[in-house]
């Protein structure tokens, strides 16, 4: 299998900071880490209803859950401020909860309904929120990169203290409007944080078969002179200690950085595929080690900073936002046919 | 005609738009390959950099799909900007970003954000670029829903439509014609030929229509000089906005003498010109005395050799005689 994200908790290439893992850390934030808990199992559940629904017929075209990857966002989001801006490729069912958008309306958009974030016309995919500073949701593998890097110009241009978080996949990694981005991020120094999630797999393909420097993505803007850091991805607290970092790089006027998050994904990339191109043995034993969830939970009670009822009570709750959310998406009406022709183009 | 009028060069109305737009809204920002020092390829931005800034009037690196990239993501935040793209035919570069960025965000997000952005591009023949710099390739943006695209002929459409782009909520392709800059004309900063989207009658006459954009619309005057010798009134309508276009003011034109030539430089198979004889003859079917003809460039790459380069577009010579052909011929070609 692909490099274990077990092992991928040393910084590498340009990176400056010292090397982070959990054993490093001097205190665990209880509430921080409760929160992302919280927002980890909303993700979770949220997905897992999701795959319900599209076996059901309810969900159809693609979607790609994202599964096994929670800590990623949640931890990075949980170090930006609301007004820095999100953008994302098709996996992004996770970003946008993360960012706060509405679970109801976000289903609903997979079901392709009039009360969908995009009413329907944009599915799993495409969703956009003005007021949460989430640019989407975009289906060209890699083609969100140089809009980032936009997003990030007109902040510096507005002089605003705002940052582009950027996510990538590896799979983007091998796009070369990527590195026209890097470039020009470099080059004018702008306040963009590009997230690889390196989950592993391009579609089918391992890293191993789809990128000649193997595994370390991280160091793909070294020629630009960007730093580069690896971070554990399936470890929460990790991913918050490095993306409040790289925040605070770009904050200070430094440029962009890169931070390459190592983490799996569990299902296939979209509904439709079987996965068979890796054994159940990995996927398996990465559920089992490497869970984020289970993890924190471990954390969360050995520590004594919650108790089984306090982590049930949780349950309970994201259960029911998830079950309103599904209920949701089969109620609201599909879209009027008169939609068809609104928002291709509008009047100044 | 106000007293505003003078006259300028097709360039410097232009470069007249871009100034007056970024002095007027300081959202309006102008990247591209050589638009600063250097003062764009063609000169269209011409010391736009001093008065404006280095900040304002961008020099990018060749990056064709990164600099339009860049330009949608600040759109999607509300700035407008104007990405010059040296030349159209780097279209495949950019095709990614415009047809499945800029065009789609507003749709495919439940009409929640646009791209106010303008694509300033430049095509066609006349400077023995050969075949990777003389193309016209604007069916390949007609043909995406979600942009807009103009190409204009005259020195006033070319400040008043780039003003006009620089309004827009949407994308816009903005295709200007490399053997037009030097171009002399009236540039009337008050007043506009006609509103956005309206074509523009260049020439009336009652025995035939012919439709053009860009430079084919003075081949198609030149042309219609010459059929008033030989005692042919053509019309010739100026489209300006290809997409979305208002072809009703043509249509009538057409329906009142039945005969109707689409004249573009863009070769013929699959281009414009066929898009507009089918909507014509859709549209005009009962009034039509003959088939709509279509002149346009040949089905070649442009070559390099001027005398081959002429050969491979529509001339004034050609689309007179076949107006006159048109006009005079008493059975249908088909017979």
């Amino acid at each position: 299998m692909a490099k274990s994200p077990a092992a991928a908790t040393s910084k590498k290439g340009a990176a400056k900071k010292a090397p982070r893992s959990k054993s490093a850390k001097p205190n665990v934030d209880v509430d921080q880490l409760k929160q992302d808990y919280r927002m980890m199992l909303l993700i979770r559940r949220f997905e897992e209803k999701a795959g319900q629904l599209y076996g059901m017929g309810l969900i159809g075209g693609f979607c790609h859950l994202y599964i096994g990857q929670e800590a990623v966002v949640t931890g990075v989001q949980g170090s930006a401020t609301g007004d820095d801006g999100v953008i994302t490729s098709y996996r992004d069912h996770g970003h946008m909860l993360a960012c706060g958008l509405d679970p109801k309306g976000v289903m609903a958009e997979l079901t392709g309904r009039e009360g969908g974030l995009s009413k329907g016309k944009g599915g799993s995919m495409h969703m956009f929120s003005k007021e949460k500073n989430f640019y989407g949701g975009h289906g060209i593998v890699g083609a969100q990169v140089p809009l980032g890097a936009g997003m990030a110009f007109a902040y510096k241009y507005r002089g605003q203290d705002r940052v582009s978080l950027t996510y990538i996949g590896d799979g983007a990694m091998n796009q070369g409007q990527v590195y026209e981005s890097f470039n020009m991020a470099a080059l004018w120094k702008l306040p963009v944080v590009f997230i690889v999630e390196n989950n592993q797999y391009a579609m089918g393909t391992s890293a191993e078969r789809h990128s000649a420097s193997g595994l370390s993505l991280c160091n793909r803007g070294a020629s630009y002179g960007i730093p580069g850091v690896e971070v554990d991805g399936m470890d929460v607290m990790a991913v918050r200690e490095a993306a409040a970092d790289a925040i605070a790089h770009c904050r200070a006027g430094k440029g962009p950085i890169i931070l390459e998050m190592m983490t799996y994904r569990y299902r296939g990339h979209s509904m439709s595929d079987p996965a068979k191109y890796r054994s159940k043995d990995e996927v398996n034993e990465m559920r089992s080690q490497r869970d984020p969830i289970e993890s924190v939970r471990k954390v969360l009670l050995e520590g004594g900073y919650a108790t089984e009822e306090d982590l049930k009570a949780v349950d309970k709750e994201i259960k029911a936002i998830v079950a309103e959310a599904a209920d949701f998406s089969q109620k609201s009406p599909e879209p009027d046919p008169s939609e068809l022709y609104t928002d291709v183009l509008v009047d100044a | 005609m106000t007293a505003a009028a003078q006259t300028a060069t097709y360039r410097e109305a232009l470069r007249e738009a871009l100034a007056d737009a970024m002095r007027a809204d300081g959202d309006v920002i102008v990247m591209g390959e050589e638009v600063g020092l250097y003062g764009g390829a063609y000169g269209v931005t011409k010391d736009l950099i001093g008065e404006f800034g280095a900040a304002r009037v961008l020099d990018t690196p060749i990056s064709e799909a990164g600099i339009v990239g860049v330009a949608v993501g600040a759109a999607m935040t509300g700035l407008r900007p104007v990405a010059e793209i040296m030349y159209v035919d780097f279209a495949g570069l950019v095709m990614d970003q415009l047809g499945n960025q800029a065009a789609k965000i507003r749709y495919m997000f439940g009409g929640q954000t646009g791209v106010p952005m303008v694509l300033r591009t430049q095509g066609g023949t006349g400077r023995s670029a050969a075949a990777q710099h003389s193309q016209s390739l604007e069916s390949w943006f007609a043909h995406v829903p979600g942009l807009r695209v103009v190409m204009p002929a005259t020195v006033n459409d070319a400040y008043h439509l780039l003003r006009q782009a620089l309004t827009k909520p949407d994308p816009v392709v903005f295709i200007e014609h490399k053997a037009l800059y030097v171009s002399k004309g009236t540039l009337d900063k008050d007043k506009p030929d006609a509103p956005w989207g309206a074509p523009v009658l260049r020439r009336a006459g009652g025995d035939a229509v012919i439709v053009a954009y860009s430079r084919m619309v003075h081949e198609a005057l030149a042309a219609a000089e010459t059929l008033a010798e030989r005692g042919v009134e053509a019309a010739v309508w100026d489209l300006r906005c290809l997409n979305p276009m208002d072809l009703d003011p043509i249509l009538e034109s057409v329906r009142a003498c039945g005969r109707a030539a689409v004249v573009t430089e863009s070769c013929l198979t699959g281009g414009f010109a066929a898009e507009l004889s089918a909507q014509i003859s859709e549209h005009c079917f009962d009034r039509l005395e003959e088939p709509v003809i279509r002149i346009a460039g040949e089905d070649v790459p442009i070559p390099v050799a001027p005398d081959l380069e002429a050969a491979s577009i529509p001339t004034p010579g050609l689309i007179a005689d076949a107006m006159a052909w048109l006009v005079s011929r008493e059975a249908p070609a088909w017979a």
